[in-house]
This record gives C-alpha cells, sequence and structure tokens, in this order.
C-alpha cells in the first residue's frame, strides 16, 4: 500500500527545490523574524497579565513564533501542488505508478522537513538574539512537536488545494484561514487574556495546542498540560492525515 | 492478444458530452491514431486511459489490467508524452529524468544507462544539466519525449507528440517512435491533428468529432473511402469528345469539363494517367499542364465530417466547447 521509494523520491525533489531557492528560505523567515524582532525587543519591558513575572516577555514570544513559522510555511504546502497542478507536472507525478496515498506521504515528508528546518533557523535566529534554550533533551521533544504542527497545517492546505484548483482562490481562502488561526493560538500573548466569547474559538485552533506544547518544552511555561496537547495535536494530525489523502484521491488530477 | 480493449467509455463535464460512448480495441504492437481536430475529445480519451480522469461511463482494459480495478497496475504498464508541458521547471533536465525514472522504481545501474541514452535520442545531452527553466520549448518537448521512453512502457501515448516542433525534429521523432514500436512492440497510441502525422505512422486510425469515432480503418482503407485520385487537365480548347470518351473507360469514374479545364477521378493511380494521355493523343487533343492529386487524409476528413480540419478549429461551437472543457479541466 505504501511505497516508500515514492515517498523518498518526492521528499527528494522537494529538498533540491528547497535549497536551490535560497530567495524562499529568506522569503519564509523573514515575516516571523521581523516579529520577532520588532515584538520582542519593543514589548520587552511590558508586563503581561497571566505571564509569570520570571519569564520574560522576548522568551514568551519565541516559542509562538516558531508555530507562526510552522504554520505559514505548512498551510503553503498546498500551493505547491497548486503550482505543480498548473505547470502540470502534478500530472507527470499521478500517471507514475506510485498509488495516490504514497504521493500525499510523500508531499507530507517534503514539506513537514521543509516547515521544520525553517522552524529550527528561526529557533538560532532567536538564540543569537539570546533566547535562553532548554536542556538537551527537550530538544527532540520540540522537533517532534513541531512535526506534529506542521502535519496538521500542511494536510488542511492539501485539502483546501484538492478543492480550490487555482492559485488566486487558495491565496484568499488561506489568508481567511492562516491570520485568525495565528491571531487565536496565543503565539503573541497569553489566550487567558481573550474574552471568552473569542477564547472559545481559540480552543478550536490547533495551533492554541500547538505553540502551548512548544511553550512547555522549550521554556518550561505552559497554560495547559504539555502530554493532553501532545494527544490533541497525535489526534488532529491522524485525522488530517486520512482527510487529505481522502480529498487527494477523490480530486481529479486534470 | 489486445493492448487496449475499450468499452463504451463516456466522460460528462456538467451537461457537456466530451467522449460519447467511445469504444475500440488496440493490438498488441500496433501504431493506433486518434485523429480530430482540437476539441474533438481526443485528449480526453487519453486522460481517461491514463487514469488521471475518471469515465462517466465505460469501462477498458489496458496490457491486461482493469481500468476501474486496478489504475496504479494500469499506470506501471504505461507511459505518456503530454500534450502540454508537465516538467518542473525548477529541475535540471537530468534531474526530471532521474525523478521520473525512480518512481517507477528503476534501479541505480540502469538509470546510468537508460537516462544517457534518451538524451541522445532527443539530442539533449550538452543541456542535461540545465534548469529547464532556460530550456526552449521544442527542448522542453524533446525532454519530455525523452522522459516517456525511459521505462520502456507496454503501452506508450502520446498526446499531440511533435506540436510546435521543426520538421527535421519531428521527422527525428517519428523514426525513434516507429523504431520503438519494432524493436520493443510497444504499443502506441498517438492523438495528431496533422494527417501526415497519422498517416505516415499509424497502422490504424481512429477519426474523432464531437467526442465521436466517426471512422475506423488503416490510412489506405480511410482514403479508399474516397472515390480515387483526381486529375486535373490544362487543354488547349474546350474538348466534350475527349470528355465523352474517358467517361466510358472502365478506370474513370467521374470527369467533369469546366470551360477548358478537365478534372477526371480515377480508380488506379499512376497507370491510367497514362492511359488518359493515349486516348488524348489518339483524338489530337493538346495537353497544356497536367496535376495529379492524390488522395490525403484531409480529403478523407472533409469527405466524413464536410467541412476541413482548420475550418472546424475556427468553428463557433468548438470554440465554446473547448472552453467549458477548459474550464472543466481546472
Amino acid at each position: 500500500m505504501i511505497q516508500t521509494k515514492a515517498i523518498y523520491v518526492l521528499w527528494l525533489r522537494e529538498m533540491i527545490k528547497y535549497f536551490r531557492a535560497k530567495s524562499r528560505i529568506v522569503g519564509a523567515i523573514a515575516m516571523p523574524a521581523f516579529m520577532l524582532i520588532f515584538m520582542g525587543f519593543g514589548f520587552r519591558r511590558v508586563e503581561f497579565a497571566g505571564l509569570p513575572e520570571s519569564i520574560g516577555y522576548f522568551q514568551y514570544l519565541v516559542p509562538g513564533i516558531i508555530g507562526m513559522t510552522l504554520l505559514f510555511t505548512a498551510a503553503y504546502a498546498g500551493m505547491s501542488v497548486i503550482m505543480d497542478r498548473q505547470f502540470g507536472f502534478l500530472k507527470e507525478v499521478l500517471v507514475t505508478p506510485a498509488n495516490r496515498v504514497s504521493i500525499v506521504l510523500g508531499m507530507i515528508a517534503g514539506s513537514a522537513t521543509t516547515s521544520i528546518l525553517q522552524a529550527v533557523i528561526m529557533m538560532t535566529i532567536a538564540v543569537f538574539m539570546g533566547f535562553r534554550l532548554p536542556s538537551l533533551p527537550y530538544i527532540p521533544a520540540a522537533l517532534f512537536i513541531m512535526f506534529l504542527i506542521s502535519m496538521i497545517f500542511i494536510n488542511i492546505g492539501l485539502v483546501i488545494s484538492s478543492i480550490l484548483k487555482d492559485l488566486h482562490g487558495f491565496n484568499t481562502i488561506i489568508n481567511f484561514i492562516v491570520f485568525p488561526l495565528f491571531l487565536l493560538s496565543g503565539a503573541l500573548f497569553p489566550v487567558s487574556n481573550l474574552p471568552v466569547a473569542i477564547r472559545v474559538l481559540s480552543y478550536g485552533d490547533p495551533l492554541t495546542y500547538g505553540v502551548d506544547a512548544l511553550r512547555g518544552v522549550l521554556i518550561g511555561y505552559s497554560e495547559m498540560s504539555v502530554v493532553i496537547d501532545v494527544i490533541i495535536l497525535l489526534v488532529l494530525s491522524v485525522i488530517t492525515v486520512f482527510a487529505s489523502g481522502y480529498f487527494f484521491k477523490k480530486g481529479e488530477a486534470v | 492478444m489486445s493492448a487496449i480493449i475499450i468499452n463504451g467509455i463516456t466522460k460528462k463535464f456538467g451537461d457537456f458530452t466530451a467522449v460519447d460512448n467511445v469504444s475500440f480495441s488496440v493490438e498488441k504492437g500496433e501504431l493506433f491514431g486518434l485523429l480530430g481536430p482540437n476539441g474533438a475529445g481526443k485528449t480526453t480519451i487519453i486522460n481517461m486511459l491514463t487514469t488521471l480522469l475518471i469515465p462517466t461511463a465505460g469501462n477498458a482494459e489496458i496490457a491486461g489490467h482493469n481500468l476501474k480495478c486496478d489504475p496504479d497496475l494500469v499506470r506501471g504498464s504505461i507511459g505518456i508524452i503530454f500534450q502540454d508541458p508537465s516538467l518542473d521547471s525548477a529541475l535540471t533536465g537530468r534531474e526530471n529524468l532521474e525523478f521520473h525514472a525512480m518512481m517507477y522504481d528503476i534501479g541505480k545501474e540502469e538509470r546510468k544507462k537508460r537516462i544517457p541514452d534518451v538524451l541522445g535520442i532527443v539530442g539533449l545531452s550538452s543541456k542535461a544539466d540545465i534548469l529547464v527553466e532556460n530550456y526552449s520549448g521544442g527542448m522542453k518537448r524533446r525532454l519530455e519525449i525523452a522522459r516517456g521512453l525511459i521505462h520502456y512502457p507496454k503501452v506508450l501515448f502520446l498526446d499531440e507528440p511533435t506540436l510546435g516542433l521543426d520538421a527535421q525534429t519531428r521527422r527525428t521523432i517519428w523514426n525513434y517512435i516507429k523504431t520503438l514500436n519494432r524493436d520493443y512492440g510497444t504499443s502506441v497510441v498517438l492523438t495528431t491533428h496533422y494527417m501526415e502525422e497519422a498517416d505516415y505512422l499509424c497502422d490504424r486510425i481512429a477519426v474523432i468529432d464531437n467526442g465521436r469515432i466517426i471512422a475506423l480503418d488503416t490510412p489506405s482503407g480511410l482514403k479508399s473511402l474516397l472515390k480515387g485520385e483526381k486529375v486535373s487537365l490544362e487543354l488547349k480548347e474546350k474538348n466534350c469528345e475527349l470528355r465523352d470518351k474517358l467517361l466510358r473507360q472502365p478506370f474513370v469514374r467521374e470527369a467533369v469539363l469546366e470551360g477548358n479545364i478537365l478534372s477526371v477521378t480515377i480508380a488506379d493511380g499512376e497507370r491510367s494517367v497514362a492511359e488518359i494521355f493515349k486516348i488524348a493523343c489518339s483524338l489530337d487533343a493538346d495537353i497544356l499542364a497536367v496535376n495529379i492529386h492524390k488522395p490525403s487524409l484531409e480529403d478523407v476528413f472533409i469527405h466524413l465530417t464536410g467541412s476541413t480540419i482548420r475550418d472546424k478549429e475556427g468553428d463557433k461551437n468548438s470554440a465554446r466547447h473547448e472552453r467549458i472543457r477548459r474550464r472543466m479541466m481546472r
């Protein structure tokens, strides 16, 4: 059922393209980097309600910005599928003997790797700006959480790209989805500060749990239990994988 | 044994029927052509047979695999060269081929051999390591053809394979398709709206118009649908006697005199022309010029559809259908 060779080839292609397109790396990093620099330094001395004093705003912000990087790069995975469709390359992939499930998994593998690479670059930038990393065992845990976050949003992007097949439609919809998800997630401020009516929406946002879990392992502070966060993320990523597989299989190629 | 058996395949886009209950079969090792104007449904047929589109009705069997039940097995035994570009322009030519070969699970040693091979065939060896975005249109086309050949498919689909290529490259590719067909026994299905391409390459041709097959035969069989060859004689002066005498000959099907131009339709090509000259001599009729028009597939097409393939393309109706088809494709 699952053809590892096909998954590997699709992943490899994504890697070659990623390392070849330097502008793409810089472009995708620029926005979260600006956020980190201006908000991190600008609000450095601000005290937030619901934020323990021992943690400065900069420490608090970094996991949020990492979550943002993952959300933005992962959601746009659907865009590369639409580009492939427009430039005809998707047809070439779809007439090979590889089955649809392996093709989706290959796309997910490629996009997840690039998203996590971007997030790691972001984290490195943060370290140079004074972010204090946790002790070593927490790093793999953080990477695993990054993987789950990127999975969920890659799949959401893929589902949308299977339904909306043109670039403009995809861009419009994804902007409508990505920004609210980002703002609701508590990446910039504690969710508990939001009015109840909006906070309810926050708990429906997968990124809320992602950012919270990242905070738990990276700065040792989280609003909810990290274990519960991870369980929710795991369940969501499994559901979304099946959803993107289903929609991809259902959608016709040309 | 048949390479392809198609049973009443139909594709509807909304209320527009692009392919209407088409059935035919292609023998193993046959070079089969789908001939028709743009928007006739050729590409839709190919897209269904290569599992890219799901037929609204009907089914097909390709290289012994059922299209609806085992699409993955079907894909394993076919190759396709698309009409529209389908390359990754951010990769080099060689990387595109590598990608393709790896997707077909061709081993490393084998890839090392086959990739330079096919690059040589299409004359891209020296450009293999340039990004495809820097290729010209013709080079892209040639690379796609190379790609379709790497995995030695049992059935090869070619959708307008030589569209937009110069005469020399077209010739090379035609010969390659013939060689592939002869030496590897690859069954080939190609679509084209170039009459001479269908004529030169195909063992049998299905003429398609508005989603239906309107004729299916060998090129010579199709041409024999016409009454024969047309010979136009320019005479020095109007000569009714010659016309009447010619009409009495068994090989003459038709003879029309317009002014001093005598148009004769004859059954048996070159030989009969000599006969005509003998008769003209015996009657002392001076012939100033002769023009022999061999029946072409173009004539067959006009005969079958009542319009030329070029007229068809500009046809208002087919333009509308084309638009609908494009919209549906997205």
